[in-house]
């Protein structure tokens, strides 16, 4: 008799959870009244509270452009800090709604943990970093050298590769965390600090003297960084995947957090037209209202303005933009036409 | 004596020696250190040795502490004022001073948690110090309702409805009295529990659409900082004692359902480390309950925390108890007692008295262990201290932060080893 009660509660609350999920993830965001968004701890120019606890960065400014999108209000976002370990079970089992947090896009996670990636917001790639006074110019030129390289990474494997492809013997230095790294790179532990080149970017950018060390250009893996959201509700999926598209769209066609209530008047291209509401009714389809991509990029402008704001060359992380171009300009960015 | 001695013997002193110094090497500081410092080879290579540690040290610490900057916007603008000397960079605890303490609470409502801390004291004292008093201790008895008010915000009849649980449990017990002690103490666990989940939620609706008082909400994922540290250091604290030593007494008891229950809770609990049960509380309960119910992580860090300090405080009473004399159980039979009043009178004020330094060890771990929260993604003082160097202001910056969070921490701890050391002090009955 017990038994049965306690597996029907079970079922029963088997069943809520079921229904629950299946709820429409946009309906209980508006419900809500806020956005739950999955960042990380803090990776320098990507997501990092700033002295007034307000938090900043380029995968924050995407939690930013969707919360405008769906609430009409780019604060209304709750951050939800997230882990290496934490972040994938945050995501499926409904504490966060999106996750936008430097995720590298795989088979495995795709298909295997149920995330659904709405696009590519980084190309990023694991890269070298060396003191200049060692004289070296290409990865190639690397044989023999200490390697200070994070345990249990895909970085420690793509680097075993890269050393064996090239017929070259390494020597590694076993390290826990980035910060662990760079006290162990500057003390000369090492000859050379790789992970991903973004990583080696900001982490020069905080030495006293970046300019005693270079970043070599081989990048050796692909680690396409993007936003995620759960497996099963592809109207949330789709909601995200164009609201990155129509950042990524705004800067091939030139519409900017400047240009912007100019442009929405209405204009002879058809192309913004569309993007920006005044012409047909993409929002509608979506379950939006027409101004939506308005919204989004009024908060911090198109994709090439928050690269450049966030983590581009004007910023002491000094990013360029390489593979993260347009694929006007010879990068990889590229957004599905707008219609 | 003749007279005629007196000339014979001519070296017979008829005054008294004035007291002379004793040798320089048996008095004063060189006494001492000769006893002390170089009392043999051993002993005086391990002194030249020390002082040439300690030098060095100064040597080292002295210079990078005496260039200490307080003013500076990032870094780099300590490194500017530096200019290529090496020097400590306190720049970055005054800049983020408001989140390293608060986290992301809102400043306007900073005088929340500010005055729960004055009042935590308050309420500490009476349970703390003899001389404080004793009236003191209904302040106590409310202030964690207190506390959740100040920190939480919300209605203020929520707190006071789940208060009133404990009233109804009290109610029972002593209504139920006269059926004996088994009775009145099953009824005194069953009424709150009925009233929390039957009566507590409609009443803190009513009595709020007819009085609405309260304060501002604040939710659990502003807090951040030394703040996420205290709230579940004390709260853990405040509730792994009472339950640690029920579960001692269970474990101690002839009754074998609640004695298995109990044995099979500690020794659970006991061999699972911490942060394997916060992950625990962070990943799996986010799968087991319903979405949308979304359960108070730092609710459920401080549960998982208390029930970890609990397992342990069980076992340190459960020594306690193993080394009081069996005489002293028979007496309080002798004198009638029931089995609570021999717990309260004759039993635990002695059991305790000896676990004292066990407990306070165990409070100091759970302590710092709430740093631990950090790998489930809170930002406690450790994680901020991440979440800071990730700013491009900060990056970069280690020892600093790191210096000043362990010395926080370290007042804390340093303070409830001292009054462990007073307590014990203080209780010391036996003749020495």
């Amino acid at each position: 008799m017990k038994k049965s009660i306690f597996l029907g509660t079970l079922a029963a609350a088997a069943l809520t959870a079921g229904t629950a999920v299946a709820q429409d993830t946009l309906e209980e965001v508006r419900d809500r009244g806020e956005l739950n968004c999955g960042v990380s701890t803090g990776v320098n120019g990507f997501s990092a509270p700033d002295a007034n606890g307000v938090w900043q960065g380029f995968d924050v400014a995407f939690c930013r452009a969707v919360a405008a999108v769906v609430l009409d209000d780019p604060m209304a976002v709750n951050f939800v800090p997230t882990t290496g370990q934490t972040r994938f079970t945050a995501l499926t089992s409904g504490e966060v709604d999106l996750l936008s947090r430097n995720t590298t896009w795989t088979f495995s996670r795709d298909v295997d943990l149920s995330l659904t990636f709405v696009g590519v917001n980084y190309y990023d790639g694991q890269g070298f970093m060396v003191d200049r006074a060692l004289g070296v110019t290409s990865a190639t030129e690397l044989d023999g050298a200490t390697v200070c390289i994070q345990t249990g990474t895909t970085t420690e494997l793509n680097l075993a590769d890269f050393f064996r492809v090239n017929n070259m013997s390494y020597e590694p230095v076993p390290i826990e965390t980035n910060a662990e790294a760079q006290q162990q790179y500057l003390a000369g532990a090492c000859d050379v600090y790789t992970t991903d080149a973004s990583g080696l970017a900001a982490t020069r950018a905080s030495f006293e003297n970046p300019d005693d060390h270079a970043i070599l250009s081989e990048i050796i893996s692909k680690e396409p960084l993007g936003p995620a959201v759960r497996q099963g509700d592809d109207h949330w999926a789709d909601l995200n995947r164009w609201v990155l598209n129509a950042l990524i769209a705004a800067e091939e066609l030139g519409v900017t957090s400047a240009n912007l209530a100019e442009l929405a008047e209405g204009t002879d291209n058809p192309e913004i037209n569309r993007l920006l509401g005044t012409e047909g009714d993409l929002g509608e389809m979506l379950g939006l209202d027409s101004e939506w991509a308005q919204r989004a990029l009024a908060v911090g402008g198109n994709y090439g303005e928050i690269f450049a704001n966030n983590i581009g060359e004007q910023t002491p992380i000094g990013l360029a933009r390489g593979l993260n171009a347009q694929w006007t300009q010879g990068g990889l960015i590229y957004a599905p036409p707008v219609r | 004596m003749s007279d005629t001695h007196a000339q014979t013997v001519a070296f017979v002193r008829d005054t008294m020696l004035p007291e002379r110094e004793p040798p320089i090497l048996e008095r004063g500081a060189v006494k001492w250190m000769r006893e002390n410092l170089f009392n043999g080879i051993i002993s005086t290579a391990l002194t030249v040795l020390s002082v040439l540690v300690v030098a060095w040290g100064v040597a080292e610490i002295g210079p990078w502490l005496m260039r200490s900057i307080w003013d500076a916007e990032s870094l780099s603008g300590c490194r500017q004022i530096l200019d290529g000397a090496s020097g400590a960079c306190w720049a970055v605890i005054k800049d983020r001073w408001h989140q390293l303490m608060f986290g992301f609470y809102p400043p306007d409502l900073y005088w929340r948690p500010v005055l729960t801390l004055i009042l935590l004291f308050v309420a500490l004292g009476p349970i703390l110090f003899p001389w404080v008093p004793r009236g003191m201790i209904r302040f106590s008895a409310i202030y964690p309702f207190l506390g959740y008010f100040l920190l939480w915000g919300g209605s203020v009849w929520f707190p006071v409805s789940v208060a009133l649980g404990f009233v109804a449990g009290y109610a029972a017990l002593v209504a139920f009295r006269s059926l004996g002690t088994l009775v009145s103490t099953i009824a005194a666990i069953i009424a709150p529990i009925l009233w929390w989940l039957i009566a507590a939620g409609t009443l803190t609706a009513v009595l709020d659409s007819i009085v609405p008082l309260g304060l501002e909400r604040v939710d659990s994922d502003e807090f951040g900082g030394f703040l996420i540290s205290l709230v579940i250091g004390f709260t853990g604290i405040g509730l792994s004692l009472p339950m640690g030593i029920l579960l001692a007494l269970g474990r101690q008891s002839n009754m074998i359902l609640i004695k298995s229950v109990c044995v099979t809770f500690i020794e659970f609990i006991r061999g699972v480390p911490l942060i394997t049960l916060l992950f625990t509380a962070q990943l799996l309960l986010g799968y087991f309950l319903p979405p949308g119910t979304s359960f108070d992580l730092i609710l459920r860090v401080v549960i998982m925390v208390t029930f970890f300090a609990a397992a342990y405080i069980a076992e340190v009473v459960r020594g306690g108890l193993a080394a009081l004399p069996r005489g002293q159980y028979e007496a309080a039979d002798a004198l009638g007692l029931d089995y609570w009043r021999a717990q309260r009178l004759i039993i635990m004020p002695q059991a305790l008295k000896i676990s004292i330094p066990g407990i306070v060890n165990t409070f100091i771990g759970l302590f710092k262990d709430t740093t631990l929260v950090v790998f489930i993604g809170l930002l406690d003082p450790v994680g901020l201290s991440n979440a800071i160097r990730a700013s491009s202001d900060w990056q970069g910056i280690y020892w600093e932060l790191f210096i000043f969070i362990g010395a926080v921490f370290f007042i804390f701890c340093f303070g409830m080893s001292r009054y462990s050391m007073y307590l014990e002090r203080r209780l010391q009955t036996d003749h020495r």
